[in-house]
């Protein structure tokens, strides 16, 4: 064993990607044969949660070297969790036993004691650059270990992304679903005055940290979108003078220009869930119709054949059906159609104008901005468009984007006058937990990345 | 147009452009409008200048809430265009289409295209030569009055016509 995770580790140690493979599996077997209680598992729902109780004691660094990288991972992992709005910390000052090595048997009771319902240990080792985190779930109530220890391998640098594993483990395990905390987020970074706003094309953690620049502000940028894998994102520009469809490797920054037409303006790109194919907007004359590009050869087909504003595509997760927004009717209303065009049918009734949907990764359900009396919110609907619930207002809300796992959405919130600024917030699907996302600059038009791999 | 509507249309752009310390350039950091800038705008007194076009024919229509038709006040500061870009058949113009802040970003982005096409098809159908025109959208990138209230929002819903002697 120990050959080939050597082999994996030398080759992509530079890139940061991680290996993750099974260890140690059972340290000690839990003898109770009958649990006394249901395993452990938070159901998500509409409903408002008790958050589950939790102690995360802080990892056991392994040498002295260890203990800061042991320490900041610990409290990314508490941060992810607790962002959830899911789990609730019970502080260290209520401990009756402490974890002193990663290995030592979990005195169970001790954890009952003080109504702890998952416990979670780990141990971190630095080796020069390298960095190893292994951990362990228990179910307290259970008496039982909540799925097998995991070692997660990666540089030093790549400690947030080891914390971000580990926590979407946590959570995978307790609710059944997968997680989101190991996921980027491209964006546009804004500064400058209202008027003259500089806008550049940036990629962060899900979190807003470690963020970076991947244009540099000399012609504005919009609305950009992630590939399925996460490798490659579309985007608008206004580098020629009038904004055209760019696609960019996030790895190497290096820009190619997919559509450039002179006297047509190309913009709101998307890419099929198979990454072949880009749907994207025309206007030529004025008039605005959606078509679909073929990668490989770089051919286009026309998708709708209207007077009328279409534009904001989006793809079913199986690619069949597409979602836009189109003002055929008068305001901006929410249609969905084949992927091979054809007829639409309208699925947005309500009051007001809808606008920029987005299919959630499931396929359940569409997520959309609505103006309604004067303020923008961020929705969700069915895709037939029934069961149409509101989770945000405010001034200016838009653009709303998926995390990898449905649960959250992220989207762009401006205020108003003359230093109006805009910044990304999230917000569940519940329609809880709203909160700002911390980032240098202002931001908006997010995208969310697949779960990193 | 009459000679009065004209002198009044003059008088309005001239006091429009005074309260907007922003309305002569508002683009010019993104390397967009090569031609605005102003020590190619000329002296105001010659009516070839730039800086004429702007001050005294007028460089802007403006579109109520979601609407791309040109009324007949556009119309009038269109016409005054005509007959400017045909006494200068040296010049080119890029119109560039804007929308206020209360909409989503592509959908105005496409709204302002339809303005600026507007403005366009106008200014074609009084003899302007369709490859001295082009379009370009700033959807709601480039507000020039940046008040959240209509007084602003009036003035952002927008097709300003820059006018440039380079090529295309």
């Amino acid at each position: 064993m120990i050959q080939p995770i050597d082999a994996i580790w030398n080759n992509r140690a530079e890139n940061e990607e991680l290996v993750l493979k099974p260890f140690l599996v059972i340290i000690f077997i839990s003898l109770t044969t009958f649990a006394q209680s249901a395993p452990l598992r938070i159901t998500i729902t509409e409903g408002v949660i008790e958050p589950l109780p939790y102690a995360a004691p802080a990892f056991i660094g392994e040498t002295g070297a260890s203990n800061e990288v042991a320490n900041k991972i610990t409290e990314l992992v508490k941060s992810d969790l607790f962002g959830t709005g899911l789990f609730r910390e019970v502080p260290k000052s209520s401990y009756i036993s402490e974890i002193d090595t990663f290995s030592s048997a979990v005195q169970y009771s001790d954890w009952k004691a003080i109504n702890v319902q998952a416990l979670l240990t780990g141990s971190v080792l630095v080796t020069g650059e390298k960095l190893s985190v292994k951990f362990r779930l228990f179910d307290v109530f259970s008496n039982s270990e909540l799925g097998k220890g995991l070692q997660f391998n990666s540089t030093k640098q790549g400690w947030r992304r080891i914390a971000h594993k580990v926590a979407d483990e946590v959570y995978s395990r307790i609710t059944g679903e997968q997680g989101y905390f190991d996921s980027r987020v491209v964006y546009v970074a804004e500064t400058g005055k209202k008027g003259s706003r500089k806008k550049r094309l940036a990629i962060m953690d899900f979190d807003g940290a470690n963020s970076k620049y991947l244009t540099d502000g000399s012609y504005i940028v919009l609305a950009p979108r992630f590939s399925p894998t996460g490798e490659r994102v579309l985007y608008t520009s206004y580098e020629t003078g009038t904004p055209q469809i760019y696609i960019i490797e996030v790895a190497t920054a290096k820009r190619t220009v997919l559509k450039n037409r002179k006297g047509t303006m190309s913009f709101a790109p998307r890419f099929s869930p198979d990454g072949q194919s880009v749907v994207y907007s025309l206007e030529q004359g004025g008039n605005t119709d959606i078509f679909i590009m073929n990668l490989r050869n770089n051919s286009s087909a026309r998708l709708t054949s209207a007077p009328s504003i279409e534009t904001a595509p989006s793809f079913s997760p199986d690619g069949s059906k597409i979602v836009f927004e189109s003002d055929r009717s008068g305001t901006q209303q929410l249609y969905v159609m084949s992927s091979l065009g054809g007829s639409a049918k309208r699925i947005s009734s309500g009051e007001g104008r809808y606008g920029t949907p987005v299919w959630s990764p499931r396929g359940d359900r569409i997520a959309f901005t609505k103006q309604s009396r004067g303020r923008f919110h961020i929705g969700v609907m069915r895709v037939d468009g029934s069961k149409e619930r509101l989770l945000t207002a405010s001034f200016l809300d838009e653009g709303p984007t998926w995390s990898p796992n449905g649960r959250v959405i992220m989207f762009t919130r401006e205020t108003q006058g003359e230093r109006g600024v805009s910044a990304l917030y999230s917000v569940d699907v519940s329609g809880r937990n709203l909160k700002k996302v911390t980032i240098r600059d202002g931001g908006s038009d997010p995208s969310w990345s697949p779960l990193g791999k | 147009m009459t000679k009065f509507s004209l002198y009044f249309y003059a008088i309005l752009v001239i006091f429009l452009v005074g309260c907007s310390q922003n309305a002569s350039t508002p683009f010019s950091t993104n390397g967009v409008l090569n031609g605005s800038s102003s020590k190619f705008e000329g002296n105001v007194s010659d009516p070839s200048s730039i800086a004429f076009f702007k001050s005294n024919v007028g460089d802007r229509v403006l579109f109520p809430i979601d609407q791309s038709d040109v009324d007949q006040s556009g119309k009038d500061i269109l016409l005054g265009q005509v007959d400017w870009l045909q006494a200068n058949a040296d010049y080119k113009i890029i119109i560039e289409g804007h929308a206020d802040e209360r909409g989503t970003r592509e959908y105005n982005l496409a709204l302002g295209a339809r303005r600026a096409n507007s403005a366009r098809e106008f200014l074609v159908s009084r003899g302007i030569e369709s490859s001295r025109i082009q379009t370009v959208s700033f959807g709601k990138e480039r507000p020039v009055e940046l008040c959240s209230n209509e007084n602003c929002y009036s003035e952002n819903r927008r097709a300003v016509s820059v006018v440039s002697n380079l090529n295309f």
